[in-house]
């Protein structure tokens, strides 16, 4: 089966080396734009001969060889106007230029697969990936391309786009990338900080992506969000000293730890506090504790993502919504909203406090939110708000917020949810 | 997706490895197992002591016979494994072919692992079993 060159397994091998061989033609030629297209045809070689010729005995070797030898053939068609490309050729040009890779491994292998150089080459390919310049969007689609080895196809799917959205959206993004002459490399440590923010936030939305049960093939979404998590232990393993990398980990595996728990037998959300917790991953939530000690063991405090883990971990541990440490929950959400502020922590942390402290507490800090116009186009508010005033047998001014919540969703599952609330006050 | 893939020898397979510097084995080995973890799919490994040390229990007659080391000269041998987290089929057997086993009769055999969701959820013994899984984070 593997051994007949089917795409299946052709798909395995570029999923597994696809970063390297990007990476390595990138500093080979130190144009990513183009080393992304010279992988992108040695693959779409690979499909061709291998089920005709058979798997080579090293694949990578084989696909690293093609993509040399059409780097070379590139610089040989601009030579003629260009001078540096002439200089490029003659040096990249011994050994190569043949026709068909006689001896597969040897000649690329021993100038690019550099061991000691291919840690480097992967998060280069990430920290590019993830450039600032380039639109959400198209981070996304290129980090799961280039790092994550999936093809156009499988993004598509998994985002539940037409696949020529996704080519263009790559195609823009390199061009992008070569108009701001952005460099293949690991950015300078005083950028680091700052460039990590985007590569992290693209991993957590990958992961978003792919958790969301709303609609589409749930199979591969939810394998969208374990390359995701893939994603975070490959960067735990490049970047061990940013506390943020392991935080973001952490957080990955807890909230993972509740995906058989989150949905009931027909399919509806269940939320936290009816989730059957004996249906957690154990191991995930053990995997996500252990991230976030190390995240604590770097030492220099928890980022955002280490935060929200943190919260998660509060109630991966306690047996009940009645036995959280709520306390412990109020703090945590108290420091996230100085570190990151935002409406929606506003809004968990009032969630909290009138876990920890009872509605009426809580319900002054959804009146300020309320006040300040925050969230005005969201069901979030009002659905809290509401909830709060049941719970302090307000049932007129319940009903009012809840029947603005059912007119602000627009997922079906939960205004069902919001309905059912509406029925029970009467 | 769970996928183990289990490392199966010969008589033969152990010989020749017994004649090997264990430096290299370790070497081999550990850069496979790095390989793994750097691609972030690794989830479990182990390796199994002397199969002459291990005990056979032979169910051919009734009461089961039982019988000291290995099943036999010829007969292929569970060594040990790996437990890879991986997207399909094909990338585990990908990975399997990296492995760093080598010789005559030498075998990595690929099998999927199913997650307890997959068994009928209202049997007492899943849900026994359930149990103990979240109990020793099994699961």
């Amino acid at each position: 089966m593997a051994d007949a060159g089917g795409r299946e397994a052709i798909a395995a091998v570029w999923r597994i080396e696809s970063a390297r061989i990007v990476g390595a033609l990138a500093r080979y030629t130190g144009d990513f734009a183009l080393a992304e297209d010279l992988a992108q045809e040695a693959l779409a070689e690979a499909l061709v001969s291998w089920p005709r010729d058979g798997v080579p005995r090293n694949p990578a070797g084989w696909l690293l060889t093609v993509g040399r030898r059409r780097a070379v053939d590139t610089f040989r068609r601009r030579s003629a106007l260009d001078d540096k490309y002439a200089a490029l050729a003659r040096d990249l040009g011994e050994g190569g230029g043949g026709s068909a890779p006689a001896d597969p491994a040897r000649a690329a292998e021993d100038v690019l697969w550099d061991p000691d150089q291919i840690d480097d080459d992967v998060l280069a390919l990430m920290f590019i990936a993830c450039h600032p310049v380039l639109s959400r969007e198209a981070r996304v689609a290129l980090t799961l391309r280039v790092v994550g080895g999936l093809t156009s196809d499988e993004i598509a799917k998994a985002f539940l786009v037409p696949t020529a959205t996704v080519q263009a959206r790559i195609t823009r993004a390199k061009k992008t990338l070569g108009a701001a002459r952005v460099p293949f490399e690991v950015p300078p440590a005083e950028e680091r900080s700052t460039r990590l923010g985007s590569v992290l936030n693209v991993v957590y939305l990958i992961f978003t992506e792919g958790s969301s049960a709303s609609s589409g093939n749930q199979l591969i979404r939810l394998d969208l969000a374990s390359e995701a998590q893939r994603l975070a232990r490959v960067l735990t393993r490049l970047m061990p000293n940013e506390p943020e990398v392991h935080g973001l980990l952490a957080l990955l595996e807890l909230t993972a730890a509740r995906f058989p728990a989150r949905t009931g037998s027909d399919g509806e959300p269940v939320l936290l506090e009816h989730q059957d917790r004996r249906r957690w991953d154990r191991s995930a939530i053990r995997r996500g504790q252990a991230a976030l000690a190390r995240a604590e063991r770097v030492g220099r405090g928890l980022g955002a993502y280490g935060l929200q883990a943190a919260i998660a971990e509060c109630h991966a541990v306690a047996e009940s919504v009645d036995a959280t440490n709520w306390e412990r929950v109020v703090l945590i959400y108290e420091a996230l909203g100085r570190l990151a502020p935002s409406p929606v922590v506003d809004l968990n942390r009032a969630v909290a406090v009138s876990m920890a402290q009872g509605p009426a507490a809580a319900l002054s800090i959804v009146d300020e939110l309320a006040a300040a116009e925050a969230l005005s186009n969201s069901h979030l508010l009002p659905s809290v708000r509401g909830e709060l005033l049941v719970r302090l047998k307000r049932a007129d001014e319940a009903r009012t917020e809840l029947e603005l919540a059912v007119r602000l969703c627009d997922n079906e599952r939960e205004r069902a949810v919001l309905e059912r609330k509406l029925t029970d006050l009467g | 997706m769970k996928y183990i893939l289990i490392m199966r020898a010969t008589d033969e397979t152990f010989k020749a490895y017994q004649d090997a510097d264990f430096d290299k084995i370790l070497e081999s080995m550990g850069r496979f197992n790095d390989e793994l973890i750097r691609a972030g799919v690794l989830v479990a490994a182990e390796g199994l002591d002397d199969a002459a040390e291990g005990v056979v229990v032979d169910y051919s007659s009734e009461p089961p016979v039982t019988t000291d080391g290995p099943y036999g000269e010829t007969k292929e041998l569970f060594n040990g494994f790996w437990l890879l987290n991986v997207s399909s089929k094909e990338e585990a057997v990908e990975w399997a072919k990296r492995a760093p086993l080598a010789g005559p009769g030498s075998k990595c055999e690929i099998r999927r692992v199913p997650s307890i969701d997959e068994f009928p959820q209202d049997n007492e013994w899943i849900q026994k079993e359930r149990a103990w899984r979240e109990a020793s984070g099994q699961l």
